[in-house]
């Protein structure tokens, strides 16, 4: 098992036609992603890599049964990218593009809140559930099946891990980023309420960086509410306050959100705490043995 | 993105809301005739984007032409955390009756927008928030219907009890977060907002930060920034696409991804080193894109050491290695440089760059640890 993508995927990419939503395209196909439809407005009736092009989601729905998208459109369509797809009756919508302003993203949050639809991201990488299904950017090969469940508010830094568990000959159940942004779908909490339920999920790791409170709270919740055991990672300890460390949610304001904190908030609940990528692994090996 | 008390207060002014009668002044001469316009006493104000510029001494009260003269001359002189104060705002001397906080931020964990009020002014609000956060009363707009007038007018009552006063708050609270919303702010504060004498709401100092996300939609909020109080290799990074923060440190890292770029950063200082600066190159990155990376980098002459960390995925190796061999054609590179490629087209990378005399990583950690030994 695993959570958010699984065999029973059907994905819609909105955006299809652009650089990365082709090529993308492609790359998930090679994965085994059931990819049943593609989006773009004004180019409905092609084909890219033999995937169908509708002018709307909501007719991609009806026509091809898509369940989940993913969004590859510039950071000023990518909020009406989302409420289309909501509106289009999608369950889960990943959404890779970066940029989008915080108080569209303060908008997009309100409308999704009674709407039966799940948003992840934006500034995510995706979702990966390996050798079954992955929606988004993460790069196929570093990902081995298993029964360890990584979330991430990061890209490359979680390959980087995922690298290091897959080398130490430990698996993933699901892979994925929640995105680097302030205001984002779906935190790490919600993530860990679906690893507590999947039964393939044996332990679970969790990517932070700097910036908000989002570690602290999850680590509160983990210490009273989660029973698989956790392992952390924390990146920005070297970075200096008030200033925005590439991602739009990774800065420390004034004293608050630096890596110390989170740190101390993740050991003080009991969870482990790498002190680099390559620690997270070995922690974890010595726990599942 | 941050900008200027002045140039906050030109916004607050557009919107409506009170602030002194003042101006922006760049010499003694034109503060001293400023002085005579505003009337003296009056306050002379260090413009600098850094906290705690009263007890630095940025902050002086002239009581007459001598006092104007001198404070000007010794503020516009001064160092403040390090930056030079090149401008001076002159402020109308205000007869303070009380001080509160009103602030607007987006609250991450909540995913709203909030009003933060708070009785006393001219304090840190970080630090109330962590001191006595009880003191601090909030209000969530809704994102979709706004703050509405009862909500602005609950942050009045709170703040003040003659009712004509607490209207103008509410009044005042409403223009704030159009402002707020209307900007794409970060940060709308108001701290002191100031009752004075004669019953009068005024808003003594501002500050806003923008969202650097939604600066394309505000061409005209891009244009307020002061391009000199930046850091101008940050500056030509982000023109180029590129993420650079500057640090101390001698070691210079280029990695692809902001977390993996922290990441790095912090495994060089585990190891015993220091890391140069934080720079991300993105995701999909051209041989184009690692030029211009090199090319900020060795602007920091504190770099003795350049650490590639990189990540293929989106990126390919390849396309880095393309990079780092023309930069070392055109950019006579003196430092050794340090890579650790992996992912997409690493094979086809390590061969490209087998002959141009660089050092070799298979992992992260050898890479940190073969940069650091390089400098002994």
């Amino acid at each position: 098992m695993s959570i958010f993508v699984d065999n029973n995927t059907r994905l819609v990419v909105q955006g299809i036609t652009g650089r990365d939503g082709s090529f993308h395209t492609a790359q998930m196909l090679k994965y085994g992603t059931k990819v049943v439809a593609g989006v773009t407005p004004g180019r409905g009736g092609q084909k890219v890599e033999g995937v169908p092009v509708f002018n709307s989601v909501s007719e991609a729905a009806k026509k091809t049964n898509a369940n989940t998208s993913v969004i590859f459109v510039p950071a000023k369509f990518a909020p009406d990218a989302i409420y289309e797809s909501t509106d289009a009756g999608i369950k889960l919508i990943v959404c890779i593009s970066e940029g989008i302003p915080a108080i569209e993203m303060v908008k997009v949050v309100a409308y999704l809140k009674d709407k039966d639809c799940r948003l992840v991201g934006p500034n995510s990488p995706g979702v990966v559930s390996p050798d079954d299904t992955k929606v988004g950017i993460l790069p196929g090969h570093i990902f081995k099946k298993g029964n360890v469940g990584v979330v991430s508010r990061s890209g490359t830094l979680t390959y980087e891990i995922v690298d290091h568990i897959t080398k130490a000959g430990l698996g993933q159940s699901t892979c994925l980023g929640i995105g680097g942004d302030s205001v984002i779908g779906t935190k790490f909490i919600e993530c860990l309420e679906l690893f507590a339920k999947d039964k393939d999920t044996e332990a679970v790791v969790i990517v932070g960086e700097i910036g908000g409170r989002d570690e602290q709270d999850t680590a509160a919740y983990i210490k009273q509410h989660f029973n698989k055991p956790v392992f952390g990672f924390i990146a920005g300890k070297t970075a200096p306050p008030g200033k925005r460390m590439g991602h739009a949610g990774a800065i420390i304001a004034g004293t608050a959100g630096t890596a110390a904190e989170k740190i101390k908030a993740f050991e003080d609940n009991g969870i482990k705490v790498g002190e680099t990528p390559a620690d997270v692994a070995r922690l974890l090996k010595e726990h599942i043995k | 993105m941050k900008v200027h008390e002045y140039q906050a207060k030109e916004i607050f002014k557009k919107y409506g809301i009170t602030t002194p009668k003042e101006k922006m002044c760049r010499s003694v001469e034109e503060v001293t005739a400023a002085s005579n316009e505003i009337g003296i006493p009056c306050v002379i104000k260090a413009q600098v984007m850094v906290g705690g510029r009263g007890k630095a001494g940025g902050i002086k009260l002239a009581k007459d032409d001598k006092e104007v003269k001198q404070h000007a001359s010794d503020i516009l002189g001064m160092e403040i955390k390090g930056i030079p104060v090149k401008k001076v705002l002159v402020s109308e001397a205000v007869d303070i009756g009380s001080e509160a906080y009103l602030g607007i931020i987006v609250d991450r964990t909540e995913k709203k927008t909030v009003v933060m009020a708070c009785k006393e002014g001219g304090v840190e609000i970080e630090e109330i928030a962590r001191q006595k956060p009880e003191a601090i009363y909030k209000v969530y707009a809704d994102a979709l219907m706004g703050l509405m007038p009862h909500k602005a007018r609950e942050i009045g009552l709170f703040l003040y009890e003659d009712p004509k006063v607490a209207f103008e708050c509410a009044s005042i609270t409403t223009k704030l977060y159009k402002l707020f919303v209307d900007l794409d702010s970060s940060l709308a504060e108001i701290n002191p907002l100031v009752v004075d004498k004669s019953g009068r709401l005024i808003a003594l100092d501002a500050k806003i930060n923008f969202d650097d996300n939604g600066l394309f939609r505000h061409p005209d909020i891009e244009a307020m920034r002061d391009r000199e109080s930046e850091d101008e290799n940050e500056l030509t990074a982000r023109e180029q696409d590129l993420s650079y923060v500057r640090l101390t440190g001698n070691i210079g890292c280029v990695v692809n991804g902001a977390g993996l770029a922290m990441a790095t950063m912090d495994l060089v200082k585990h190891f015993g080193g220091e890391p140069a600066n934080f720079l991300d190159i993105g995701g999909s990155s051209s041989p184009e894109k690692v030029m211009n990376a090199l090319r900020i980098l060795l602007k920091d002459k504190n770099v003795k050491v350049i650490f590639f960390n990189i990540f293929g995925g989106i990126t390919r190796c390849d396309d880095v290695a393309k990079g780092i061999l023309e930069a070392k054609k055109t950019l006579s590179i003196q430092q050794p440089i340090v890579t650790r490629l992996t992912g997409t087209n690493e094979d086809k990378a390590i061969e490209m760059l087998r002959e141009a005399g660089l050092i070799f990583a298979k992992t992260m950690d050898e890479g940190a640890q073969k940069s650091i030994e390089l400098l002994k």
